[in-house]
């Protein structure tokens, strides 16, 4: 399918340059020899010479830890088989990937893990894309023969994002790796012992009950359906069919670079057009971009930041991710002051839509439906918080992840890969670069700064704005993008130098907060709850599947590379340039932060405990 | 639409702000634990040591004194609900003032320890793992006490009985029973 990724570790070709610094052995798998850094797994030698050593419960990096014993191999020497994952190679080893031996034990330890596994393969929301359904496939297991006792729990699904089918738990702990060492939330633990254990929240909670921020990490990184988001596909089809009603559909920015693959399209396609015109076809009434409400995002976020410099009340943090808004809830109560007020841009679209578009066309208020299709699962969370909506009805209906619009695509027949291109609807839909790159890390604090840099160099009224400007004049912050966990740098704006630090991840946004707690001077601040920001969300096509090397997550580069092309390659590349902006604030909104903007974009958080709730 | 609204009045998902100071009602018990803490907290590793004075003062380790010595102790909450999950020592609910205990080892058990914990299953009305409504008794099955020589072997409170057989049970249990009104009497003259 794809052949950009190339495992990066070098393999025994150039071994003169690096001979001197880094040890290296020599061993042989397969009969092949091998040339390889000490310390490599014989795992990775083996995947670097392409024997595909099968794996389950291993994430690179993440989760390394030798729990499944799917990846069994001989080695000579040895009575016992090793688990290749976490076995260091040695001098003159000889390991063998392919004997009888090695095939028999690999096939029974996934029968025994089959047998207490809920299989439900063609009922399941994983089936065709999970990692023990194509184990069990390469194995060639055709027969379950231990029949012992099985697992039998209630699925928890008690809150708006995530649900946790315990029956289908291969015990991997990914989940739990992911949520503590990358995410640092430390909701999963393994509770109980033996057949009881379960990889769970604390006391075995819903995992709304606990200080989980929604963020669905675990959910890409569970190789089943154990974890999975919560479908809302159903009640977006009913919406649908009802002539009456106006379904209004927004895209988050991020989804028009990942929709493409699970359609088969190379990571990092882009596919704004054919997506469009699939939208269409499921029978939206208008198609409308989520980049639209991430200019109005940064108006409002940039005026506030100017205001907040000058009142001196730093640092100022960014609030357009709501994984990240619950994680400051949850862990850092004492910054909340700090957070930015603007609701991120999904919500400011709902309101919006709700409030300004449908009133002015007289669309009766109970036929307008308004469904998001976001890279997230926290979004879903988001749109039924209270302080989104007017107490009875949410802004924003539904929320779809970039998987369940896939699958409702695919439900409907519709051939995306040969879709023609289409166009945004107008008004909501008229979108700058600046918009777009929301989607990756970085993106936010650049959009910002570029009209920040346009606000503090007087540029107060939004008609002075030039109409065209080329690409070449925009101002591009280009230290805070890529893929490094924390990116620090600083900027001039009206004669101050500013610190700004973008983090991504929650373990890295703990880096900065507490430097920050700690008397660090930093500014601006932007944090975006997943690694890589929405690019890679919780709510993006899950594509360990059959190749591992995918796992590795390298595809978060492609991906936002794709949206900053985007960026590049419009017109319009900063938010204060954006027609329609222009036009609300002339007839609705005012200006930044006027009495209506408060009422409509801007919300208030409030401060949550990192503790389950006590039952006695 | 209105499946949207129970849906939102239906799923109040939280994790609300707790007082962990005011988690343990019992000023005394919480003044043991704090010492215990205050021993152990800055030390790596110390989290079982400071759950077994938390078990040994409470008598069992109920999800407030968890979620307390979490908080006290920096240490993640699923973690310190992973460990006490774990070891058998611990216990999540309260136990009772005597804990019988049936040595399952190979010895006992081809010896009849099983129709012993049937009885005392039947005598009390719990199944193992399980304490008494009135909390007199919690029943439990243990691995070889090593002392096959007089199998069966049950343990009540670290006293001994060898040789048993099921219908000795009721009487066994008689006199704990007896005890614990004799202790009441005594204390209501007092």
């Amino acid at each position: 399918m794809q052949n950009q990724e190339k495992n990066p570790i070098p393999v025994m070709n150039d071994q003169e340059d690096t001979e001197k610094q880094i040890e290296r052995v020599k061993l042989e798998i397969d009969g092949q020899p091998v040339e390889i850094e000490k310390g490599t797994t014989i795992l990775e030698a083996a995947r670097n010479i392409g024997v595909n050593i099968p794996t389950l419960c291993y994430l690179k990096d993440i989760n390394e830890i030798g729990a499944c014993r799917v990846c069994l191999v001989e080695v000579e020497g040895r009575k016992s088989l090793p688990a290749a994952c976490i076995y260091p190679v040695e001098e003159g080893m000889k390991v063998r990937t392919n004997t009888s031996r090695v095939r028999k034990a690999r096939k029974k330890i996934v029968e025994m893990l089959l047998s207490n596994h809920h299989r439900e393969c063609t009922a399941c929301i994983r089936n065709l894309n999970c990692e023990l359904q194509n184990v069990a496939d390469s194995l060639g297991v055709r027969n379950i023969e231990p029949t012992g006792e099985t697992m039998r729990y209630e699925i928890h699904q008690n809150n708006p994002a995530i649900q946790r089918d315990y029956n289908k738990c291969i015990h991997c702990r990914r989940c739990e790796s992911i949520c503590s060492k990358i995410q640092e939330c430390y909701v999963y633990s393994a509770q109980k012992r033996g057949f009881d254990t379960v990889i769970a929240p604390t006391f075995m909670r819903d995992l709304g009950d606990v200080a989980c921020i929604m963020c669905g990490q675990c959910v890409i990184a569970c190789p089943t359906a154990s974890l999975a988001d919560k479908e809302n596909i159903n009640p977006v089809w009913m919406a649908l069919e009802d002539p009456q009603n106006h379904v209004v559909v927004q895209t988050a920015p991020s989804i028009q670079v990942t929709l493409g693959e699970e359609f088969g399209l190379p990571v990092g396609t882009k596919v704004t057009g054919k997506m469009v015109t699939a939208l269409r076809r499921l029978g939206f009434d208008q198609v409308f971009a989520t980049d639209f409400a991430a200019d109005l995002t940064i108006m409002e976020e940039a005026y506030e930041f100017v205001e907040r410099l000058e009142q001196n009340k730093l640092p100022f943090l960014t609030s357009c991710c709501p994984g990240w808004i619950k994680f400051c809830e949850h862990f850092y109560p004492q910054l909340i002051p700090y957070v930015s007020t603007c609701k991120s841009p999904m919500a400011m679209f709902g309101a919006l839509c709700r409030h300004y578009h449908y009133q002015e066309r007289g669309i009766p208020r109970e036929r307008m439906i308004s469904v998001a299709i976001m890279p997230c699962t926290a979004k879903k969370y988001e749109a039924a918080r209270p302080e989104h909506g007017d107490g009875e009805r949410p802004d924003i209906d539904y929320v779809l992840t970039t998987r369940e619009l896939a699958r409702m695509i695919r439900q409907a027949g519709i051939d995306f890969a040969n879709l023609p291109d289409d166009e945004f609807d107008a008004p909501l839909g008229t979108y700058t670069g600046a918009g777009t790159i929301f989607g990756a890390t970085g993106g936010v604090m650049e959009a910002a700064l570029r009209t920040a840099w346009w606000v503090m160099n007087g540029g107060k009224e939004m008609a002075d704005a030039p109409k065209k400007r080329t690409r070449e004049q925009t101002v591009e912050f280009r230290e805070i993008r890529g893929q490094s966990g924390l990116k620090l740098t600083h900027v001039m704006l009206g004669g101050r130098d500013i610190h700004v630090a973008v983090a991504h991840g929650t373990g890295n946004a703990r880096r900065i907060l507490d430097a920050i707690l700690g008397g660090e001077k930093i500014d601006y601040v932007e944090i975006m709850a997943c690694p890589g920001g929405c690019v890679g969300g919780g709510g993006q096509p899950i594509l360990s599947g059959r190749d591992h090397k995918k796992l590795s997550l390298d595809y978060r580069h492609n991906r936002a590379d794709a949206l900053y092309e985007i960026d590049y390659n419009k017109h319009l590349r900063n938010s204060y340039e954006n027609p329609t902006i222009q036009r609300i604030y002339e007839e609705y909104l005012g200006h930044p932060g006027s009495e209506v903007a408060q009422k409509l974009l801007h919300t208030h958080y409030r401060a949550r405990g990192n503790m389950p709730n006590v039952r006695e | 639409m209105d499946k949207i609204k129970r849906y939102m009045a239906a799923n109040r998902w939280d994790a609300p702000h707790i007082d962990t100071a005011k988690l343990i009602k019992d000023k005394d018990k919480k003044a043991k634990l704090d010492q215990a803490l205050e021993e152990f907290r800055d030390k790596p590793g110390q989290l079982v040591r400071v759950l077994q004075k938390a078990q040994e003062i409470f008598g069992y380790i109920p999800e407030g004194v968890q979620v307390y010595v979490a908080d006290r102790m920096s240490i993640p909450i699923s973690e310190v609900a992973g460990v006490v999950s774990f070891y058998s020592t611990f216990s999540t609910r309260p136990k009772g003032k005597y804990t019988i205990g049936v040595c399952l080892g190979t010895t006992c058990y081809v010896k009849g320890a099983q129709d012993i914990v049937k009885a005392l299953k039947k005598e009390l009305s719990i199944d193992v793992t399980e304490t008494t409504k009135d909390g007199l008794f919690s029943l439990t099955s243990s691995r070889c006490v090593g002392a096959c020589g007089m199998a069966p072997v049950m343990a009540i409170n670290g006293e001994i009985y060898s040789r048993v057989k099921a219908e000795d049970v009721p009487f066994i249990l008689a006199k704990y029973r007896d005890r614990v009104a004799e202790e009441e009497n005594f204390n209501g003259q007092s």
